[in-house]
């Protein structure tokens, strides 16, 4: 079967910096993969360049096998790839429901929006995430909330649209343990229903729970690629990491 | 942080700044009434200010997109007179006005697509780069005319004069066009993904592009629209004095972007009020006129228009801080 996504030795130069250097991935049907690097390896930009948000300079991304052309954040999106940025992608003095339907807004004819429908979608979603507050509606402003709520839209506008991939950068950071925990089971639950789920972070912790599958990233190249069965532990893992940073 | 997530809360959130809007312009009536009741009685106080309010309304609604976007327009006052100069010289050399009107309309827009592109693709500052098209635009007109006037004395005979600024029962039509404008722009800005699209990009452009939102496109409408606005306020002043001036649009420029902020749209972008920008609009418009017609000197207006513009701002402070 073809995997959902496919970097094919990518690579992105920042002026003179390159961030990504022949870096490839893929991310299969009904999988969590991992993928850990320290701070600066590049996680961000291979995610923002899997997701059209960067136009890498060498390289080709594939979906269901296809090569792609003038791949952007909005085809990302059509093709059923949703992505909870690191920073959430925001925008904080507009509603939540505003927000959840941010890019990919319910329409009427001529582009006016299904203002009521919205709001009623955004009220169920939110109700699903589990916010703690009954005062939140959908209709709050964004900048009112939580870190861990704020994290609450940005992960309903991933699942509204039925992704068959969600890529989380980070999700975990600045979160409680509570909140950490409804995290996981969010993956768990796209798991489940057979989605994929592409999970970036530097809690090897974290990562190796919920992960069938490891890309590790050094200075801008994939370094490994592991499989759970061949990993005891998190702390073996950790040791690989650490191992491949040393021979640097 | 947590105190605004009641109903009323959002409510407050949702309509502040318009209601503040409404609240500074019944203040300022309030005033006038008690001030000068007699001049405040006479309806030709009102009626100049409603020849002033719609020009003011086509300027005024679009800035608001624009602001809220995150941009800032000062070409416009001389689009306005670019626009208004194109159709004076068709309709002059027997063009259909109709259709002068329309080619109007047009380059408004287009210059206003020119104006935006060339900020959003070069990244320029969009205060300096318009203060420059501003200058460089007027300077075209004054080369263009010679710094002459042209006059349209016989442009009442066809059927667009009465439709667009003839008197319906004693109204000027101006104001039945301008309150179609405002529900428009009303209803393209908060029910439209245009507008919807406008508050993304004005809050945080970088989550409204990872988001799929094309930053650029969506700013470059919006100084389009500006310029579409400009275009529809020559044109009607042309029209409803007919003459078109080489100066014509400049006196707007201020009371223009006055109305908006005043209208209580802050300067920082992601929010933006259409109803209390038309409050702006005729806050500005009684002022211009009625400090006159209460019978002060001219020479009061500026410092009151001032003294409002602060005491506005002051009262929108109150809405808060921008969140983040």
């Amino acid at each position: 079967m073809q995997p959902i996504i496919e970097l094919e030795k990518v690579t992105k130069r920042f002026g003179g910096i390159t961030a990504l250097n022949n870096a490839s991935l893929k991310v299969n049907k009904g999988e969590v993969v991992g993928l850990i690097g320290d701070n600066g390896a590049g996680k961000s930009t291979l995610i923002k360049t899997l997701v059209g948000v960067h136009t890498p300079d060498d390289g080709n991304i594939k979906i269901r096998g296809d090569k792609v052309n003038n791949w952007n954040a909005l085809k990302a999106r059509e093709a059923g790839i949703e992505t909870v940025f690191q920073d959430r992608a925001l925008c904080p003095q507009q509603s939540i429901v505003w927000n959840i339907f941010m890019g990919k807004e319910l329409r009427y004819p001529f582009g006016f929006i299904r203002d009521k429908e919205q709001v009623a979608e955004a009220n169920r979603l939110i109700r699903e995430i589990g916010f703690t507050s009954k005062l939140i509606n959908a209709e709050s402003p964004v900048g009112n909330l939580s870190g861990g709520e704020r994290q609450g839209v940005a992960i309903a506008r991933a699942i509204y649209n039925n992704a068959e991939l969600i890529i989380l950068d980070e999700p975990t950071n600045n979160l409680s343990l509570n909140e950490t925990q409804k995290v996981f089971d969010f993956v768990l639950n796209v798991k489940k229903s057979n989605r994929s789920v592409l999970f970036i972070g530097h809690n090897i912790y974290h990562v190796y729970d919920i992960s069938d599958r490891f890309v590790i990233l050094d200075r801008g190249e994939v370094v490994h690629h592991l499989n759970k069965e061949n990993i005891q532990s998190p702390e073996e893992l950790m040791k690989i990491m650490r191992d491949t940073i040393k021979s640097h | 942080m947590k105190n605004n997530k009641s109903f009323i809360g959002n409510m407050f959130h949702k309509n502040g700044r318009a209601l503040g809007s409404i609240g500074y312009f019944a203040l300022l009536m309030l005033v006038f009434l008690i001030g000068a009741p007699e001049a405040w009685m006479r309806p030709n106080l009102h009626q100049s200010v409603f020849v002033m309010m719609p020009t003011l309304i086509f300027l005024t609604l679009p800035l608001v997109f624009l602001v809220a976007s995150g941009e800032i327009d000062l070409s416009f006052a001389s689009t306005y007179a670019v626009a208004a100069y194109v159709f004076a010289i068709m309709a002059k050399s027997g063009i259909d006005p109709a259709l002068s009107i329309l080619v109007g309309l047009l380059t408004g827009t287009a210059i206003g697509g020119l104006v935006g592109a060339l900020i959003v693709v070069f990244r320029l500052s969009s205060l300096v780069a318009s203060l420059g098209v501003l200058f460089l635009l007027r300077g075209v007109i004054l080369l263009l005319t010679n710094s002459r006037s042209i006059t349209l004395l016989e442009i009442d005979s066809h059927w667009i004069y009465p439709v667009l600024v003839g008197k319906f029962y004693g109204f000027p039509m101006q104001i039945f066009w301008a309150a179609i404008f405002v529900i428009f722009c009303y209803y393209l800005f908060t029910k439209h993904v245009f507008g919807v699209h406008i508050h993304h990009v004005g809050d945080n452009s970088v989550s409204a592009e990872q988001m799929g939102i094309n930053v650029n496109a969506v700013k470059i409408k919006a100084f389009m629209f500006v310029g579409f606005g400009a275009a529809l306020g020559g044109i009607f002043t042309t029209l409803i004095t007919y003459t078109f001036f080489p100066t014509q649009g400049f006196g707007y420029l201020l009371l223009a972007l006055a109305a908006v902020f005043v209208g209580g749209t802050p300067y920082w972008g992601g929010l933006g009020t259409i109803v209390g920008a038309v409050f702006g609009v005729g806050i500005i418009a009684y002022m211009e006129i009625g400090i006159v017609a209460i019978g002060w000197s001219g020479t009061w207006r500026q410092f009151f228009n001032g003294l409002i513009i602060l005491l506005a701002l002051l009262g929108h402070r109150l809405h808060g801080e921008r969140v983040r």
